[in-house]
């Protein structure tokens, strides 16, 4: 069937048939292959993406779900060429090793940092509990989501410089 | 690479066009919510439906609210809208304490408290919350709807009353005063299903029990209760003597079997305990009300 599907503000129109999953849709068909494929059983979190305003398992949605919904995909964090706070505190905090499930941690801490942006730790930690780092990061990746909370106006045409390569 | 097979798929655009899709494409259809039980099933082949039709467009089944002394809540609304839902924990603390153990943060965004329910795993935990809330599930057909408790939604595992052509369209919880409920979970990680878990209800008349719902899950109970617990509850006072005699009751009577979970007799054991605990936190609360 016929869907649209809007990715990180742009409309995308294609045939899919009904069991394409959303992650397959997104890294083939679309090539954001930013979203990474992980565990198939909704268990990891390496695909998490936003579907409208909420963080979801790509791998345990149908693309035709999505149709006539908004996809926020890691390839949609960054505006104008500037990092989003979050993905410059995973670069400042060392908080990817492998890098395979920082797309989907990047996405549910840019969402839990719109709800609440002064996080505790313990609060970062329950946010992420469903998503495994299998480089056991854990510990970095709770600082990186930490310093975002405190440059939330990081991303300013001053620290664009700033962003590493 | 996990794909489910081939697939029709319907997009309902109201109740009645869910009910009439099911009508059409006959039992081989299945409705589609969350999915977050149904593509995993789908994937591995453990379900091979015809036709889904997809209900997450049917906001008229996503709500939460009371009316005519009643909890009410949607069949389509999301856990994590139950977690966050203040009118929910203020009267009944057990489902938000059982939402916050259930699957993780990201999947409780998507999946469905309906769609739980139906998929009627043995290990559910909201399943042993409605069954000691004494939930009454509302199932809706062409002709019209009807309600079964919660004790009567399951047939057994991953069977429930819900027959091809219906839809489970909400959950109902009476409200009566006096009332306190908690929910008790020991699990290996987040995500995991339960090693054990219990859930209790319970209607003070000062300090005895006017009346108590004792639920459990993953450990083999029938229909996700502790009836005969319930039973010793009924009339007796609210102390710790009686909870603890019906948590014995409680784990005498389920049926846990050894699993990668854990070994049978530690599950009869959590059954025992947690039933204590989650009945101390629900006269804890059932108090508080009072107050």
């Amino acid at each position: 069937m016929q869907v649209t599907v809007n990715v990180n503000g742009a409309d995308h129109t294609r045939e899919v048939e009904a069991r394409l999953l959303l992650i397959h849709f997104l890294r083939d068909d679309l090539r954001l292959t930013g979203s990474h494929w992980g565990c198939d059983t909704s268990n990891c979190g390496a695909c998490v993406v936003w579907l409208d305003e909420t963080p979801v398992k790509s791998c345990t949605v149908l693309t035709v779900m999505a149709d006539g919904r908004r996809v926020r995909t890691v390839e949609g964090l960054e505006r104008g060429g500037v990092l989003d706070p979050v993905q410059q505190g995973f670069a400042e905090c060392h908080g990817l090793q492998c890098g395979f499930c920082t797309p989907g941690m990047m996405l549910t801490a840019r969402w839990l940092l719109d709800h609440y942006p002064d996080p505790s730790a313990a609060q970062i930690r329950e946010a992420l509990s469903g998503q495994i780092c299998r480089c056991t990061g854990y510990e970095n990746i709770v600082r990186s989501v930490r310093w975002a909370a405190d440059h939330a106006a990081a991303g300013g045409a001053d620290s664009a410089a700033e962003v590493p390569a | 690479m996990q794909v489910p097979a081939y697939v029709e798929y319907e997009k309902a655009t109201s109740v009645e066009h869910a009910l009439a899709l099911l009508a059409r494409f006959g039992p081989e259809a299945r409705i589609l919510a969350g999915g977050h039980s149904l593509i995993p099933m789908m994937k591995l082949r453990l379900a091979q439906p015809e036709t889904l039709i997809d209900i997450n467009g049917l906001s008229e089944l996503s709500y939460i609210r009371v009316t005519d002394g009643a909890l009410r809540i949607g069949a389509l609304t999301r856990h994590a809208q139950l977690l966050d839902s203040a009118e929910a924990g203020e009267h009944f603390a057990i489902l938000q304490d059982a939402e916050k153990v259930i699957a993780d943060p990201i999947v409780r965004n998507w999946g469905t408290i309906g769609g739980s329910l139906c998929q009627a795993d043995p290990s559910e935990d909201l399943s042993a919350a409605f069954a000691a809330l004494k939930a009454i599930m509302v199932i809706q057909d062409p002709d019209g709807s009807r309600t079964v408790s919660a004790r009567e939604f399951h047939t057994g595992p991953y069977e429930t009353v819900v027959a091809p052509g219906e839809l489970l369209t909400e959950i109902r919880i009476v409200i009566r005063p006096g009332g306190g409920s908690a929910y008790e979970k020991v699990g290996r990680r987040v995500g995991d299903w339960p090693v054990g878990a219990a859930g209790a209800a319970l209607w003070l008349r000062g300090d005895t029990i006017a009346d108590a719902g004792v639920g459990l899950t993953a450990v083999g109970a029938e229909h996700f209760a502790a009836a005969e617990a319930e039973e010793f509850l009924r009339g007796a006072p609210a102390t710790e003597a009686s909870f603890g005699r019906a948590g014995q009751i409680a784990a005498e009577h389920c049926r846990p079997s050894s699993d990668q979970r854990g070994p049978a007799d530690y599950k009869r054991h959590l059954s025992a305990e947690l039933t204590i605990r989650a009945l101390r936190r629900a006269l804890r609360r059932a108090r508080q009300q009072d107050a």
